[in-house]
């Protein structure tokens, strides 16, 4: 595919303005991603109320696609319940990954605007991070990576 | 740094003749993203020549049988074949005899055989490595190992900011502990050519050896591993026009001949009873099991073709690409060269402002312009230059004035589709 197009204007305009960027006072979860391929790595915290994530905010080191992404995804699952949460970080992995049939039913809204990333091998990594890392907030295991092996989920995104 | 007025056209360029060695390289056709391939990712893995293709066809097709073993005729024409590459190599690099040039997997199998044939034997607890902050992750590593498993230490020379190892920090941190020197000849992500005849010399003024990492040297400048004097001198085939999976230690053979075995199995014993195994002789006693034959002919191929070229014609027009590119991006708002020394081959790493690399190779991709992004497998000089990552460009004698000036345009477009 053309690359340029999976750096649409969403995409860009998010990596330029990212939202809930920056540190949260007295965060409930928190976790920091590594992408020890590039050296990039950003950190997620979060305050659970009850079930409901009340708030979250991001910050760290990435390229465009992995700043757009977490700034996308702590919009999208502020308010929402953990297991809904996990329930996006598993559709969205599952569609950077190709694997996911978007024309079947799924949550991810204007989130598939990352679709794209399936194509680029090499950028897929850079997608999924904040949502590794999200995962790995909720689950209170305090770093997590895309490549080593206490990585929850480096199975599913190993051959990716 | 010896920079060229951007206005003269280039000298030199006019009588090397790009285009008919470009003609040669069939990969160097290829479109990509509908564009002309402009590889600039040279420091990774150079491409090859058809001349060095068909010698790996040849080979394939009318010699190959497996070396030092059969008496019929096609495993005599594999060994001569492959000891005369070796002679190719050794002369290629001036080494004194043949017998010190070892065929190896590639410059991190030749550090891993050092590290374990010399270190493991003559490094002890308390030791000292002296090791480089430019130092390739393959020249880190297994001499971490070392330390660990000795109880050894390991210092590290500095840099400057523009990447150039600290020569009175080096001199200082000798001590009588001081067992071993790993210094690399050019840093792959700097381009720094470091003054490595004289740190040879210092070293041995102080009865110590010293492994040179030549990686990125012996594909770019003529290399003469007896008036260096080193101890040790590794390389790929892979970076210099020859194949995957092969490259070159060379070692002095008093030391080669002190050292113990790396790897057990055929080829490397005299003898064997389950009693006692006698080693053979150099080269052999680090050679076991059945070698990449082909690879190791084409290496010599490879080093044939880039001699009828001639090294020092290579490092002048290289030189003249990397001035060339030097001279326009310093001239870039918003582009910073990460690694100024005055000595350097044709390597540029840099950073955009306000874009990451990432996002600067996919997108520099697009042109058809291939670059590597990310640390380089040089973490330490990154932290010390504090840049997370760059982008590099790396030229090699095939690459053209043209492709340079692809490759600013290429970075005007992503600067400007971010802005
Ligand atoms: C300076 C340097 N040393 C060592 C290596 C490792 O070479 P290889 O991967 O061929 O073993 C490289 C390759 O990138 C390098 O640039």
């Amino acid at each position: 595919m053309n690359s340029k197009s999976l750096y649409q204007e969403v995409i860009l305009d998010h990596n330029k303005k990212p939202r809930n960027y920056g540190a949260l006072d007295h965060a409930s979860h928190y976790a920091v991603g590594h992408n020890p391929l590039c050296g990039d790595h950003l950190d997620i915290a979060l305050n659970l109320e009850g079930e409901h994530i009340a708030s979250i905010a991001f910050q760290g080191e990435s390229c465009a696609i992995c700043k757009a992404s977490a700034s996308m995804m702590t919009t999208v699952v502020k308010g929402k319940t953990r297991a809904d949460a996990e329930t996006l970080i598993k559709e969205f992995r599952d569609m950077a990954t190709g694997t996911l049939n978007l024309d079947a039913e799924h949550h991810l809204g204007r989130l598939t605007v990352f679709a794209g990333v399936r194509d680029l091998p090499t950028r897929v990594k850079c997608a999924i991070l904040p949502w590794h890392t999200l995962h790995a907030a909720l689950n209170s295991v305090t770093t997590t990576s895309t490549e080593a092996e206490d990585d929850p989920m480096h199975a599913a995104i190993g051959d990716a | 740094m010896k920079i060229i007025d951007s206005t003269l056209k280039p000298q030199f360029a006019s009588i090397f003749d790009v285009e008919a060695i470009r003609a040669e390289f069939p990969i160097l056709k290829l479109q990509v993203e509908n564009k002309p391939l402009v590889y600039l990712d040279n420091a990774a893995s150079s491409q090859m020549p058809q001349p060095v293709i068909d010698r790996l066809v040849r080979y394939q097709t009318s010699q190959h049988a497996n070396i030092n073993r059969g008496v019929h005729y096609l495993s005599e024409t594999a060994t001569a074949e492959y000891e005369d590459s070796r002679r190719k190599l050794q002369r290629f690099i001036n080494a004194g005899e043949d017998r010190e040039v070892i065929f190896t997997s590639g410059t991190t199998d030749s550090i891993n055989l050092v590290m374990h044939g010399y270190g493991r034997k003559f490094i002890g607890v308390g030791d000292e490595i002296i090791l480089t902050t430019l130092e390739h992750h393959s020249n880190i590593v297994p001499w971490q190992m070392l330390a660990e498993e000795k109880g050894a230490k390991i210092r590290v020379v500095p840099i400057n900011d523009a990447g150039e190892l600290l020569i009175d920090e080096y001199e200082g941190l000798f001590n009588e502990r001081t067992k071993f020197v790993g210094v690399l000849h050019v840093s792959n992500a700097l381009g720094t050519i470091n003054p490595i005849k004289q740190m040879i010399a210092f070293a041995h003024a102080r009865g110590v050896p010293v492994l040179i990492d030549g990686a990125q040297a012996a594909p770019h400048m003529r290399v003469d591993v007896q008036d260096l004097d080193c101890d040790f001198y590794t390389f790929s085939g892979h970076k210099m026009c020859g194949p995957t999976g092969i490259g070159i230690l060379y070692g002095k053979a008093e030391l080669l001949e002190r050292m113990q075995p790396f790897k057990g199995g055929g080829d490397m014993i005299m003898s064997v009873t389950f009693e006692k195994t006698t080693y053979n002789s150099i080269p052999h006693k680090f050679e076991a099991g059945t070698p990449p034959i082909a690879a190791a002919i084409g290496l010599g191929a490879a080093v044939d073709y880039l001699s009828a070229i001639g090294m020092d014609a290579i490092a002048a027009y290289e030189l003249e690409l990397l001035n060339y590119a030097t001279e326009q991006m310093s001239h870039m708002p918003g582009v910073r060269i990460i690694g100024t020394a005055p000595m350097k081959t044709a390597v540029v790493s840099f950073e955009v402002k306000g874009v990451h690399p990432h996002d600067i190779g996919t997108l520099l991709n697009q042109e058809g312009v291939a670059v590597r992004t990310g640390h380089h497998c040089v973490q330490p000089v990154m932290l010390r230059l504090k840049v997370p990552a760059t982008t590099r460009a790396s030229f090699a004698f095939y690459n053209t004035m043209a492709e340079v000036d692809t490759f600013i345009a290429g970075i005007r477009t992503v600067q400007k589709f971010f802005t």
